[in-house]
């Protein structure tokens, strides 16, 4: 492996050299560390299983029409609350007599969304403010991190619910609504991270070599800072669907009809003492895949930390 | 890279130039406080420093914790900006027009760290640590490479064994070898070793401090040595340099402060090393308590509030740099060795 490197290294130096040297430091760099992150993840079952599970849950909703022996959305009086293992109704059905199967097929859909899209906005824009704030401190510092106190001074779940209620109910607003309560936690996590290793000597010894803030960003802090804060970005995925499922439950996110989980859950709630395995399954699809992003994000934790 | 000027180069072939040129370097770290974080105090950390580093040669830099010592060296590398003083290498002004720039002064100039797990990026391989610098500095990756790898084999680690490894599987000593090869990557003229063998034990202090020496020989570097162990600055020093809260009080060839020092405190700090013989034992200390604090030092001289000499003249005038022995450049800042300064001691000391 070390020789294809070299190869591949000494094709590309002429070609390199004329557009900077330092865009290239970073990259490769990144390259293999990510590499033997991913090794040492391999090795981990718990995180290979959540891995797994995560995976199906995902391409299970991707290929939801296809998969969905119903339509989702077909109501069906005789069916009202089918028990699971009716046939043709693998997993029951809800209070409306919809397939649930289907439904939480579908549902997956927006809330593994819902799950990873605020959180990805969350972390550009709260990640860049964080580590810009942590690594030139100071005035620039104080005045991202009090900007960001102000949103933290809100529970966030009551600014999720004010904002969702300013903007109303609506798949879009919901994903905004959330990006914006989780920006706060990423900056200030990506601040505090970044501060601590600003001080660390190597930080200064790359300046001493002569290194600009960009490059010493790129190749010595982002490595040491990125995994906490992807750990940190991790467990707030599920924080996040457990959110929008709140958002839903209120009549603040998506609209019924709309199969998703939350909503499914707080509709199902009135039908708990009539069939509560089936009213229970929408919640045991938040916690599974809540429960697997947490498990895989500590694995992560141990897998990014080489001295472990 | 470097362009020489016409002067410059004719004044050096006319006498020595000094490698590095320090003149009235001066830091006050501002202390905050009170409403809106104004600052209400400085820390005189460095002040008024000025020093001469030969090409060639180790310079020592003694003196208790908190007297500059640090300071100095990151003031040098322009790690901090200094508050006033001038600082030139090769006879070139740092950051001025027709001098040299922040960046050219850090490729001639190069750094030692005392802490040898902190200065190493815990996610990088110690072979990109090396190679690092040169790649900033727009060498192409290989030819980085090429040198990272010939670096560990000068400082003795196997680059096929040592090359792809993390810093924490590496030993204190093998980390600070690492550090050593860091700045050399750079081909650099001059090194500062900020308390770089201070934090290893005692065996492997040794090694590194030979190994300092051999590549010094090979490289024909020039060491800032600074360090708060006596024996070491003297193993390895030609000349040394004492600090006292943020001054320098004496200065000269390295046999001469060891043997006849001058200065109160260095005569102190000399007496305060562990006697060999064990029938030599000292149950008091020369100096006792601790240095005031720097932010607001003694008037006068700042050593006389410890000092077994102090007179009312210490109180009244700041001491500077007297020149001892024009021959050997013994200079120290203390109104005893000055004849007619008014201390009492002075004619008696002027005939030493």
């Amino acid at each position: 492996m070390v020789e294809m490197k070299t190869l591949d290294m000494r094709e590309g130096a002429q070609g390199r050299r004329q557009q900077g040297e330092e865009i290239t430091v970073g990259s490769l760099r990144a390259r293999s560390y990510w590499m033997m992150v991913w090794v040492r993840l391999r090795r981990d079952p718990v995180s290979m299983v959540c891995g797994v599970i995560l995976i199906l849950i995902a391409l299970a909703s991707i290929f939801a029409p296809w998969l969905a022996p119903h339509d989702p959305y077909q109501t069906s009086v005789f069916k009202r609350l089918a028990p699971i293992g009716s046939p043709n109704y693998l997993l029951g059905a809800d209070e409306l007599g919809r397939d649930m199967l289907s439904r939480l097929l579908y549902g997956g859909r927006v809330s593994l969304f819902v799950g990873l899209f605020p959180v990805v906005g969350a972390l550009l824009v709260g990640g860049t403010a964080g580590i810009a704030a942590g690594f030139v401190g100071g005035r620039t510092n104080m005045l991202i991190m009090r900007l960001m106190d102000v949103f933290y001074a809100f529970p966030s779940v009551l600014l999720a619910i004010a904002i969702s209620g300013a903007l109303g109910a609506g798949f879009f607003n919901v994903i905004l609504s959330l990006t914006l309560i989780l920006i706060p936690p990423i900056a200030r996590v990506s601040e505090s991270v970044t501060t601590q290793v600003r001080t660390y000597d190597f930080v200064e010894a790359a300046r001493a070599s002569g290194a600009g803030s960009w490059t010493i960003i790129r190749v010595h802090v982002l490595s040491n800072v990125l995994g906490p804060i992807f750990i940190y970005a991790t467990s707030l995925m599920s924080f996040s669907i457990i959110v929008a499922s709140g958002l839903s439950f209120l009549g603040l996110g998506v609209t019924p009809p709309t199969a998703d989980w939350g909503l499914m859950l707080s509709t199902l709630r009135q039908s708990i003492w009539v069939n509560p395995y089936v009213a229970a399954l929408p919640g045991a699809m938040i916690f599974i895949t809540s429960l697997c992003f947490n498990l895989l994000s500590d694995g992560l934790r141990s897998a990014m930390d080489m001295r472990l | 890279m470097m362009t020489v000027h016409p002067e410059r180069a004719a004044g050096r072939s006319e006498r020595e130039q000094p490698l590095l040129a320090v003149r009235g370097l001066r830091k006050y770290f501002p202390v905050k406080g009170g409403l809106f974080n104004r600052s209400v105090a400085m820390v005189q950390a460095v002040d008024e420093v000025s020093f001469e580093v030969r090409e060639g040669e180790v310079l020592g830099i003694v003196g208790e914790s908190g007297c500059g010592k640090s300071t100095t060296a990151r003031l040098l590398m322009r790690l901090i900006e200094p508050d006033a003083g001038e600082v030139s290498f090769d006879g070139a002004a740092v950051g001025t027009r027709d001098g040299i720039s922040t960046k050219e002064l850090r490729r001639q100039v190069q750094m030692v760290f005392q802490d040898s797990y902190s200065s190493l990026n815990p996610r990088l391989p110690v072979e990109d640590t090396i190679a690092f610098g040169p790649i900033v500095h727009g060498i192409g990756r290989t030819e980085a490479k090429e040198r990272a790898y010939r670096l560990l084999g000068e400082v003795g680690l196997d680059p096929q064994r040592f090359g792809r490894r993390y810093p924490h599987e590496l030993s204190g000593g093998q980390r600070q070898r690492i550090n050593i090869a860091r700045a050399l990557a750079l081909r650099p003229k001059l090194v500062l070793l900020d308390e770089a063998v201070s934090a290893l034990d005692k065996s492997v202090e040794a090694q590194v401090l030979n190994l300092l020496l051999d590549l010094k020989k090979e490289f024909s570097l020039t060491y800032l040595f600074i360090s708060h162990d006596l024996s070491v600055v003297h193993y390895i020093s030609d000349r040394v340099l004492v600090m006292y809260l943020g001054k320098i009080v004496e200065i000269g060839p390295v046999d001469l402060v060891y043997n006849c020092p001058v200065h109160p405190y260095t005569r102190a700090l000399l007496l305060s090393r562990p006697s060999m013989d064990p029938g030599d034992r000292k149950t008091e200390p020369p100096l006792s308590g601790d240095p005031p604090t720097p932010i607001n030092p003694p008037s006068g001289c700042r050593f006389r509030t410890r000092c077994a000499y102090a007179e009312e003249v210490c109180e009244r005038i700041e001491p500077t740099l007297f020149e001892l022995d024009e021959h050997r450049n013994h200079q120290t800042a203390c109104h005893m060795a000055v004849p007619g300064s008014g201390h009492s001691k002075a004619a008696a000391s002027t005939t030493a």
